[in-house]
């Protein structure tokens, strides 16, 4: 069975933001404008990417394409990571720098060992869920990194004036933030196929691949999102310290979230 | 006369601005390095900053410091730092028992060492095992001082550590540091409280809105 999905279809689907905006008019949150906008703009960016993923990654176009869509999904994941937490300084260039550190891991071992064919079809959606994730796990161990360096700056001091080098006076502190941004994914991971079903087998499922060909796929992801996030949150946790402590290992001045 | 005695700390034409204010305006002084030294004055007259400057905790914007004779900007600041010791106005306890505290300043100090540590600022070496964070107030600040005491240090820096304790383990923490001054290690010590910096001072230096008032300025310099 091939499972589509006709215009007539996500026409009818349409009833489902109705529903959520339902909600919102009875509930009177008067979030029906914002749910409207969000799924009007949802839908949108999707067609868009889709008519540009066809282009990019049709049968006999050059695979340049689509490298060039990773590195342009990069960028804009490392302004978003930057964005959102605004409080982790130098975020943009240690984003781009974790991100292409975990595309050489994750894509070398991925493609590097033929796992996949390497093709516009398989690169851009390993990438993108690869990054995406990465982007979440950024954030997380940026935020925490530096809310633990400025929270607890009394005992960060007192182990530089013990004579500790900058990095080992931060490394409890590193090891704090590499475990909050990497819990949830393994915690993710741990419950994959009990409590939920993830997105890439959902969606191989429907358009018709076999279940166990859908599982198996999904396990490759699971293990690529893994490998990505511990590769990206060490490249920003260490980067991070290099640049929050001088040469002469005294930790700089950090804004507290609410100054920016 | 204390102008023939060694020093430890100066302190040439020294300045650190902060958004805007000199919270330091070209203070110019020497610390002897003998016995304790007492910086006095209000809250947020810089006391704190000047502390900071003598183990490079911070640098200066402009202005020389020193320490025995060698600016600071080139001396190791590693190496500095287990020179000259610092106490916090908090405890700042480390996770784990007062050993691992302790080891945090010098991985290899086996027991006799932490042992003399503890008997150094008054603690029963009995609490070695202890879980640092369940001592009274009193005990941390002493624990941190013993900390800073296994690496050897010839100059200790305390930034108002009794500020949190009541009058009695107050009293045993100027005592011990008498003590420790009397065995020859420098003691700048910054305070408030000025009943304090009369019992413990060998002398008393003023700051006030970023002048060093009562400190020897003849042949300053690092």
């Amino acid at each position: 069975m091939n499972t589509t999905v006709g215009w007539a279809g996500l026409a009818v689907s349409l009833l489902l933001v109705a529903v959520a905006a339902g909600i919102s008019w009875w509930q009177r949150l008067g979030l029906q404008r914002q749910i409207l906008i969000a799924a009007a703009r949802a839908l949108a960016q999707l067609l868009l990417v889709g008519a540009a993923l066809t282009l990019v990654i049709s049968p006999g176009q050059t695979i340049w394409w689509s490298w060039l869509w990773v590195a342009a999904m990069l960028g804009y994941a490392a302004t978003v990571a930057r964005r959102r937490a605004p409080e982790v300084p130098h975020l943009l260039t240690l984003a781009l720098a974790s991100f292409t550190a975990a595309a050489v891991v994750t894509l070398g071992v991925l493609f590097g060992l033929q796992v996949f064919p390497l093709t516009g079809r398989t690169l851009v959606p390993i990438a993108g869920m690869m990054i995406g994730n990465s982007m979440t796990a950024t954030v997380l161990a940026g935020r925490r990194l530096t809310d633990e360096l400025r929270d607890k700056r009394d005992e960060v001091e007192a182990r530089l004036a013990l004579g500790q080098p900058s990095r080992q006076a931060a490394t409890p502190y590193v090891r704090a933030a590499l475990r909050a941004a990497l819990t949830p994914q393994i915690e993710t991971t741990r419950a994959t196929g009990l409590v939920f079903l993830p997105g890439a087998m959902t969606g191989l499922i429907l358009a018709g691949t076999a279940p166990l060909q859908a599982v198996l796929v999904q396990a490759v992801v699971m293990f690529l999102v893994l490998a990505a996030t511990a590769t990206t949150t060490v490249v920003i946790a260490l980067g991070l310290i290099r640049r929050l402590f001088t040469p002469d290992h005294r930790l700089m001045h950090l804004a507290a979230p609410s100054d920016h | 006369m204390e102008i023939q005695q060694a020093v430890a700390f100066g302190f040439d034409r020294v300045t650190v601005r902060r958004a805007g204010r000199r919270v330091l305006d070209e203070v110019t002084a020497r610390i002897p390095a003998s016995g304790i030294t007492v910086i006095s004055g209000p809250s947020g007259a810089g006391k704190t900053t000047l502390l900071r400057l003598c183990n490079r905790l911070e640098v200066p914007d402009a202005g020389t410091v020193g320490y025995r004779g060698r600016p600071l900007d080139e001396v190791d600041p590693l190496a500095l730092r287990r020179r000259v010791g610092m106490v916090f106005q908090r405890p700042t306890p480390f996770p784990g028992n007062v050993a691992d505290n302790l080891a945090v300043a010098h991985p290899d100090a086996g027991t006799e060492e932490m042992t003399i540590a503890l008997i150094r600022v008054a603690l029963d070496p009995g609490l070695l095992g202890q879980e640092a964070r369940t001592l009274s107030g009193g005990e941390l600040q002493r624990m941190c001082l013993a900390r800073t005491l296994v690496t050897r240090p010839e100059s200790l820096l305390l930034d108002e550590p009794t500020s949190a304790l009541d009058e009695q383990p107050k009293r045993v923490f100027e005592d011990t540091a008498r003590e420790l001054a009397a065995q020859g290690i420098t003691i700048i010590w910054v305070t408030h409280d000025g009943a304090q910096a009369d019992r413990v001072a060998d002398r008393i230096y003023q700051l006030r809105d970023g002048h060093l008032t009562g400190a020897p300025a003849e042949g300053a310099g690092p």
